[in-house]
């Protein structure tokens, strides 16, 4: 039987292969060596025969019958045996796996070996892949060694025990007197590795925490030895000794100092001789400072401390390597709420940084550059972040908009400059803008009474320009179904007015609804504005025209909003269920709209009738607060019979017969508590209530309340309902009264 | 640190440690999908990335990529030093180290790092202690291994002669 090929043979072989396909033979080949190789239990050879196993394991090929060939490896005495075995079984082996048990026999043994390298083997294994049983087995092994004299394995022992504390921490007190002498240790290997036990000790348990707050003034008095002692060649980097421990050291102070005003002063000093003496012109000096200001920025620092440590980011900014700006840049991020004044004044490099070729600094340089916005520097910051947004990618264009729109809105100097930025964002960015911005944008043009005429001229002029962008179509609409009185008289004073006549608008608004680029949505907008023009402009019959051509989009729509409704959860707050409900309310002013150009008659057969699902608007004496109150003063022309504002919507919805659910929802800025829904019907019906989902029914369409009913129809007679609502709205008793008549067949038959 | 991958700019496996417990099927998940991400990323851009919840480092090294995952609240810039620190060790044993020398005694590299890095942090901050802990760990495999039936001669560079 000839030796197997050595491992760098195998290697060398291997990589001669020119395809996948011949690689996959010579693998497949050598693997069915090793295996014969295994079966015949050969000793001389396992330990060849594993390593190749592992580098085509790296390949990619499968290597678990090499397994328990790695356990046989670490038991042999071989010591070039157990180093292959303990890297098979690191590779190899994971804890989900029984056989991984194995091993822990094995691995006390070592642990107790004569030679340090085998016990170190050990204590590297453990450290890095023990399981809990494993863990909790040979804990009092590492906890041995973490006392013993020799500090090659006392430092191994102790982040092998912060593996074990991880892994079950309960035994973490088990080491607690184990740490007594750590820090009094000279070697720089214990040191660092012992300051990594008590950081994980200290972060884990509040007890712990406490405990080791008096090793305070011995970490200050080793921190400040490594940065005052002179050049020692063997811990020296660039200049700085033993960067690896200042930094840990640094971090466990953090942890210590933290909520804690003895601890914090005590260490002041230090944190300041640090920051201010440390050499900054490699990244390991950087990278000391970046741990020094996290500290500071998060014990209970004085304030001069806090601003040193800013200035320090501030200069970061200005470094020329990126890493550095990157580091700053998020930092800044983390501190710019409580330390708002010290940020802002590196504004201007921080929005320097917008103009970054990395990716990840412009988005923080972008997020940061929000946080800083305020009255006084709106102007100019907007001016910049709206240049952003023309020229950055995609991905940041819908959380840039969005910034842009809460920032407007929050410091806007003027109407006129919040319409002109609105305006801009939707022209350049407009089909990245969030659809929630759609209603929030309405809602505040709506409020801006005096800028209508030259917000509607100009949302129309950009129309004329591009109807692709969604968002800006969508807004665009409603402001001309609204007040495109205002823009075919020319009512603008801003800028000059424009000439043009209604039935320009009209082309303007049917070329919505039969674009290809119109979603679903948007046809909805126009279609809506089209109706509501039927009030203001004089040419009532191309209108109701376009309607009975459109009256089956109408219907599409409704439906559509309606699965939205009932497959999204009431309090679904995000921006299809909010735009789907300010786009069903769009649709039940259209609905009532169609009833007032037609007759009940015609408008059923327009609608096709039996699929329709009514919907009831109930009475509200007092003013609604919604975006839809400009709306009803339009209705209030038409001398209608009650007043309604369409803040409170019931609606029915059908999944199988006889169940009938109802969902209540409130657009009006109140709660609606105490709501009780009742129903009569005729008496050849029985109906039954089950609970309702709660009495109240949360303000701006946060939720709703549902409730199911049960309609039993033994004489299949067309359903009747009379519907009583009782509730409280802003301090006041409400009734309403209504009647529903035309229930789709499915929901009786 | 959370795992630690070894990759060529073909995308080419070269080493992984894992310090966190996960399947195969996951570890090769990770690997492909952060591969192509970082061999994505151009040569202007920073050393630093947000994948999923953790944040990664990375460095190239002539032909290797040397990648890091660490958690939030570890320092990203003393983990360069880290992947720095281990190139070094590398550099030192094996004489001026290029991709070829860890392709070849790949076993060596994962021995160099198991001195340095234990549970994902380091050991010993002092170069000289790691570099004479691995020289003596060889000389066991010298003194332990069983007289060869064949004799073999590796090249000049390698001082101890290795059985597999």
């Amino acid at each position: 039987m000839p030796a197997p090929i050595r491992l760098r043979e195998l290697i060398r072989t291997i990589r001669t292969a020119r395809t996948q396909a011949e690689e996959r033979e010579m693998i497949q080949k050598e693997c069915a060596a090793i295996r014969s190789s295994f079966r015949e239990e050969d000793n001389t050879y396992r330990c060849r025969n594993v390593a190749k196993l592992l580098y085509m394991h790296m390949l990619g090929y499968p290597a678990h019958f090499g397994q328990l060939e790695c356990l046989k490896l670490i038991a042999s005495q071989k010591f070039t045996d157990k180093r292959i075995g303990y890297l098979g079984a690191m590779l190899l082996l994971d804890e989900r796996q029984d056989v991984h048990l194995l091993m822990t026999n094995c691995i006390k043994n070592d642990l107790n070996h004569s030679t340090q390298y085998v016990q170190g083997l050990a204590l590297c294994t453990l450290g890095c892949m023990g399981s809990s049983e494993m863990c909790r087995d040979l804990a009092g092994e590492v906890e041995k060694l973490l006392k013993t004299s020799n500090s090659y394995l006392r430092k191994k022992a102790a982040l092998c025990a912060v593996h074990v504390i991880r892994k079950v921490p309960e035994l973490m007190e088990m080491f607690l007197p184990a740490t007594k002498n750590l820090l009094s240790e000279k070697n720089h290997g214990v040191l660092h590795t012992s300051v990594v036990l008590l950081t994980e000790m200290c972060e884990r348990s509040p007890d712990m925490l406490l405990h080791f707050r008096k090793l305070v003034p011995q970490l200050v008095r080793i921190l400040k030895n490594l940065i005052m002692s002179g050049y020692s060649p063997e811990h020296d980097v660039s200049g700085i000794s033993d960067p690896f421990l200042q930094v840990r050291i640094l971090r466990l102070l953090r942890i210590l100092g933290r909520s804690d005003d003895d601890s914090s002063e005590a260490m002041n000093d230090i944190l300041a001789q640090v920051a201010t003496n440390t050499e900054t012109s490699k990244n390991v000096g950087n990278a000391i400072l970046y741990e020094t200001v996290l500290t500071i920025m998060d014990i209970k620092s004085e304030s001069g401390l806090r601003v040193l440590a800013i200035n320090i980011l501030g200069r970061f900014l200005l470094n020329n390597d990126k890493n550095i700006r990157y580091v700053a840049l998020t930092s800044l991020l983390k501190t710019v709420q409580t330390d708002h004044n010290a940020v802002q004044r590196h504004r201007s490099t921080i929005v320097d940084c917008l103009k970054d070729l990395d990716v990840s600094i412009k988005r923080r340089a972008m997020e940061l550059s929000f946080a800083l916005v305020n009255g006084n520097n709106i102007r100019g910051m907007m001016k910049e972040l709206l240049y952003f947004l023309d020229s950055c990618d995609p991905e940041f264009k819908a959380d840039c908009a969005s910034g842009v729109f809460l920032a407007a809105e929050k410091y806007a100097p003027s109407k006129r400059w919040h319409i002109d930025t609105i305006m801009r964002v939707l022209t350049t960015a407009g089909s990245y803008v969030r659809d929630d911005s759609v209603p929030n944008l309405i809602q505040l043009i709506t409020n801006s009474v005096e800028m209508h005429a030259y917000t509607v001229q100009r949302l129309y002029k950009a129309l004329l320009d591009d109807i692709s962008q969604q968002p800006l179509v969508q807004v665009s609409s409603w402001c001309i179904g609204e007040y495109g009185d205002l823009l075919v008289s020319g009512q603008c004073e801003e800028e000059e007015p424009i000439q043009v006549t209604e039935d320009e608008v009209l082309d303007v608004l049917e070329g919505l609804l039969v674009s290809n680029l119109s979603t679903p949505v948007t046809r909805g907008y126009s279609l809506t504005a089209i109706m509501k023009l039927s009030t203001r402009f004089s040419s009532v019959n191309r209108i109701k025209k376009v309607v009975s051509i459109y009256g089956s989009i109408c219907l599409q729509m409704y439906s559509y909003s309606l699965q939205v409704q009932s497959t999204h959860p009431p309090c679904f707050t995000g921006s299809i269920y909010t735009s789907s409900l300010f786009y069903r309310f769009n649709l039940h002013v259209l609905y009532y709209l169609v009833s007032l150009l037609f007759q009940a008659n015609d408008l059923l057969d327009l609608l096709g009738g039996n699929d329709v699902v009514p919907v009831i608007q109930t009475t509200l004496p007092t003013k609604p607060a919604s975006a839809g109150g400009e709306l009803l003063d339009l209705l209030g022309d038409l001398s209608l019979s009650s007043r309604t504002s369409l803040s409170l919507f019931l609606s029915f919805s059908f999944s199988h017969s006889p169940v009938i659910t109802i969902h209540a929802t409130n657009t009006t800025e109140a709660d609606m508590t105490e709501f009780v829904f009742q129903a009569a019907v005729p008496k050849t019906f029985q109906l039954q209530l089950l609970s309702p989902s709660s009495n109240i029914v949360p303000a701006l369409n946060q939720g709703s309340v549902t409730q199911v009913i049960r309609v039993l129809n033994p004489q299949k007679q067309q359903l009747r309902m009379r519907v009583k609502l009782t509730y409280t709205h802003k301090g006041s008793p409400i009734q309403d009264l209504a009647e529903v008549n035309n229930f789709p067949p499915q929901s009786w038959q | 640190m959370q795992f630690m991958l070894l990759f060529s700019r073909q995308g080419k496996l070269r080493l992984q440690k894992w310090y966190v417990p996960l399947s195969d099927k996951e570890k090769k998940k990770i690997t492909r999908e952060l591969v192509q991400t970082v061999l994505a990323r151009k040569p202007k851009m920073c050393s630093f990335l947000e994948w999923r919840d953790l944040k990664v480092v990375y460095k190239r090294y002539a032909s290797l990529y040397f990648c890091c995952a660490i958690e939030n609240q570890d320092n990203e810039l003393i983990t360069l030093e880290i992947i720095h620190r281990y190139v070094e060790l590398l550099d030192k044993y094996f004489g001026s180290v290029c991709e070829l020398d860890i392709i070849f005694n790949f076993e060596k590299a994962y021995f160099i790092l198991d001195e340095f890095l234990l549970g994902g942090e380091a050991q010993d901050t002092s170069k000289k202690n790691v570099l004479k802990a691995i020289e003596q760990a060889d000389l066991l495999q010298e003194c332990r291994r069983e007289p060869p039936l064949t004799v073999c001669f590796l090249s000049a560079q390698l001082t101890t002669e290795k059985p597999l």
